[in-house]
């Protein structure tokens, strides 16, 4: 019997073949993918789109962009990827929502999402809306959103901070031109000179001492503290009202981290906008924003204020989460506490809470259904079939029973 | 008689030419490692912490003689691994192993599993040939992984996964001595608790010493006895973890304590920002190196390098503010 047959029987021993997959059933995934991404990519390509189509209302006028039951899939040859699977929450004017949640649980592609950025063809928003409020108050749905349009948002209303400034600056452009070139595109009525003078003025902004000398010079020039610097004024100089920070300061050094996000900080005064900051470090979650959004496997579980969410929990990954984390609080114990197992394959996602299995709480109805978003105050939710609907716990209901 | 230290490391020096063609006598050289001494003592774990380019890598890398030392000793076990020969250091390598920082570029791709914990358990005859399977398997599940990853490639694990098997390929030679390098800064938070946790275990267990790498302060204090905090390629301070978290000495580990952010959104840090990059390691400042950052420098900070010395029990720092009295 050849290697492949008793692959496909499961005959070598430790081999686990529920995700194998033959050529014949990739054959028929990507048939079924291509006709699927070709659908939303005709809608996408339409012409003369009328405005109509794409302008909304808010559901609160004092928030920037609101994110409802957004979906996005990525369709690969090996199944659907739900990257983003049924994401809501609300971004208010002046306010910095921090996304926190392991790599590959959809932060960054529900920031992308936003800027339709997301990879086409095989990545699709499928359902779900996402609205933004620009400054004059008007309303647009950005999933359908016609590209052309989009450009004129993207890069000018808002704007995005990537983790590794050394892959998104051009390394074969100055820093001046680069940033130049943002202001020229947005600005209208701009002059090479009034561009410059404005590049450079965001520069003074962002704290950099030798401003000419760093306009001039090229992104490998530059350490990786003064590239996010960069990075921040570019992002600045169209006057954005909402910035989206996707791990600033992850490839930075702590020292440099610091003056980073205190400067985020200050220029978010400055210019009164607001900010998505992503991030899987719940210390920058706690120092920086005002409300948490915790994600799970393209999910939501819990989200609320800052305080709702450090001082009072609900959701046993976040609790999990945080006492994971050597601090100073835990440092006593013996053994660190660790979440054990892993995230679920994004493949194939079970329908029962994708938390199951690593949940130390696991209970019976855990294994049945995916939980309800629980209400616990005005902000504070949290998805988990610990709680009642009305927010109390359940497990000191039983011991109240006995 | 039995020595407690187990590794002496004294003036260690590293110096990379810039330039290959050199004029006169001026040849430039980057400073990875400018003369740092430590001790460890057997069975603990030594944190070595700073900023990224400080050179708290290369020392790892020339204490295993993965570049050739400049200057200095390295004293592992009584015997000086500067200047044994080659055969003689491929004897030793079985007792002074690496974890390394990516997981993804560190295990070699086209082999499986048991192949890439058990080569090198063959080609220094660890084990008898009849016990090899056996013994890499109870290797695997000291790690924590199942046997039956014992034929599965690299590509199909996670960053966590990946990291025990660099974890099990270190353990299975018996090493006394293991120098892990960033080997967290790749995974997610829920996925170092699991690591700390095996790396821990393992100590306990078979009596390991580490050396952790690390530029994460809180894994840091929570994993090592003894912490030397690094500035451009020379020990700033040194001691007892304790001694060094609840009374920081010099000013940079004071500003890099302070930069940590806290998980706790009531707690409003007073922290202290440091201004600028760190130098170029090429052309470091006169004196002491940390001046151009330093929110204390004085006059006498640019003419004359501090003294490394012990101020109090088991607590060394490199700052003239402490050396008036």
């Amino acid at each position: 019997m050849g290697l492949l047959k008793k692959l496909k029987r499961g005959k070598i021993e430790g081999v686990d073949n529920t995700t194998y997959l033959t050529l014949k059933d990739e054959r028929r995934i990507s048939k079924e993918n291509n006709k699927i991404i070709k659908m939303y990519e005709k809608e996408k390509n339409r012409k003369h789109v009328p405005e109509e189509e794409y302008l909304t209302q808010m559901r609160d006028p004092s928030n920037v962009v609101e994110f409802d039951n957004l979906h996005t899939y990525f369709y690969t040859d090996v199944g659907t990827v739900k990257s983003v699977n049924g994401v809501s929450f609300d971004i208010p004017q002046g306010k910095i929502v921090g996304v926190v949640g392991e790599s590959g649980c959809g932060k960054s592609v529900t920031s992308l999402s936003l800027m339709q950025l997301v990879q086409g063809p095989t990545g699709q928003i499928v359902d779900g809306s996402i609205r933004y409020q620009d400054k004059e108050g008007k309303c647009y749905e950005i999933t359908k959103m016609p590209k052309d349009k989009m450009l004129k948002i993207r890069g000018k209303d808002i704007a995005m901070i990537f983790q590794e400034p050394m892959t998104s600056l051009n390394p074969v452009f100055k820093i001046g031109d680069q940033m130049d070139e943002v202001v020229l595109l947005h600005t209208e009525g701009a002059t090479p000179e009034s561009a410059k003078a404005r590049s450079i003025e965001m520069l003074n902004l962002v704290g950099i001492a030798a401003v000419e000398k760093i306009y001039n010079s090229y992104p490998h020039e530059l350490s990786g503290g003064m590239r996010q610097r960069v990075m921040i004024a570019m992002a600045l100089s169209c006057n954005p009202r909402l910035i989206i920070a996707d791990e600033p300061t992850t490839a930075l050094d702590v020292t440099i981290q610091a003056q980073i996000l205190e400067l985020l900080r200050e220029v978010k005064e400055k210019i009164n906008g607001s900010i998505m900051l992503i991030t899987h470090d719940l210390g920058v979650i706690a120092e920086m924003v005002d409300f948490v959004v915790v994600m799970y496997a393209g999910r939501i579980i819990e989200k609320g204020t800052v305080q709702e969410i450090f001082h009072n929990p609900k959701h046993p990954y976040t609790i999990g989460l945080m006492k994971s984390r050597p601090g100073s609080h835990n440092i006593t114990e013996d053994r660190l506490y660790s979440i054990k197992g892993q995230v679920p394959n994004p493949i194939n996602m079970p329908n029962h809470c994708y938390f199951y299995n690593r949940c130390d709480k696991a209970m019976d109805i855990c294994s049945r259904e995916y939980p309800a978003m629980i209400r616990f105050s005005p902000t504070h939710f949290a998805a988990c079939h610990l709680y009642n609907e009305d927010g109390s716990d359940k497990s000191e209901e039983e011991k109240e029973r006995r | 008689m039995i020595n407690d230290d187990i590794l002496i490391v004294k003036n260690l020096k590293k110096y990379y030419p810039v330039s290959k063609i050199s004029l006169g006598k001026n040849r430039a050289y980057v400073k990875a490692v400018d003369d740092v001494s430590f001790t460890i003592k057997r069975g603990t774990t030594m944190g070595l912490v700073g900023e990224s380019g400080c050179g708290k890598t290369t020392v790892g890398r020339t204490i295993l003689r993965l570049h050739e030392v400049t200057g200095g000793k390295v004293m592992f076990d009584g015997k000086d691994l500067t200047e044994v020969s080659s055969r003689e250091l491929r004897k030793m390598r079985p007792q002074i192993q690496m974890i390394f920082q990516d997981p993804y570029s560190s295990l070699s791709p086209r082999l499986p599993v048991g192949e890439i914990i058990g080569e090198a358990v063959k080609e220094h005859n660890i084990v008898p040939k009849d016990q090899y399977r056996s013994y890499i398997l109870k290797v695997m599940r000291d790690c924590g992984l199942q046997p039956q990853y014992f034929y599965r490639y690299p590509h199909e694990f996670s960053g966590g996964q990946r990291q025990r098997i660099s974890i099990a390929r270190a353990v299975a030679l018996n090493p006394k001595f293991i120098i892990c390098d960033e080997p967290l800064s790749a995974l997610d938070v829920s996925i170092q608790a699991q690591i700390i946790n095996l790396m821990k275990d393992l100590q306990e267990q078979y009596g390991y010493t580490y050396l952790f790498i690390s530029h994460d302060l809180s894994v840091v204090e929570y994993i090592s006895d003894t912490i030397g905090v690094m500035y451009l390629g020379s020990i700033m301070e040194m001691g007892d973890k304790k001694r060094i978290f609840a009374n920081p000495m010099h000013p940079y580990t004071k500003a890099l304590l302070s930069a940590v952010p806290v998980s706790n959104p009531d707690v409003k840090m007073n922290r202290i920002i440091l201004k600028g990059d760190i130098p170029s390691p090429i052309n470091p400042p006169s004196g002491c190196k940390f001046r151009t950052r330093c929110p204390n420098a004085m006059p006498i900070c640019a003419k004359k390098t501090p003294i490394f010395k012990e101020y109090e029990e088991g607590h060394r720092v490199a700052c003239h503010l402490y050396s008036q009295d």
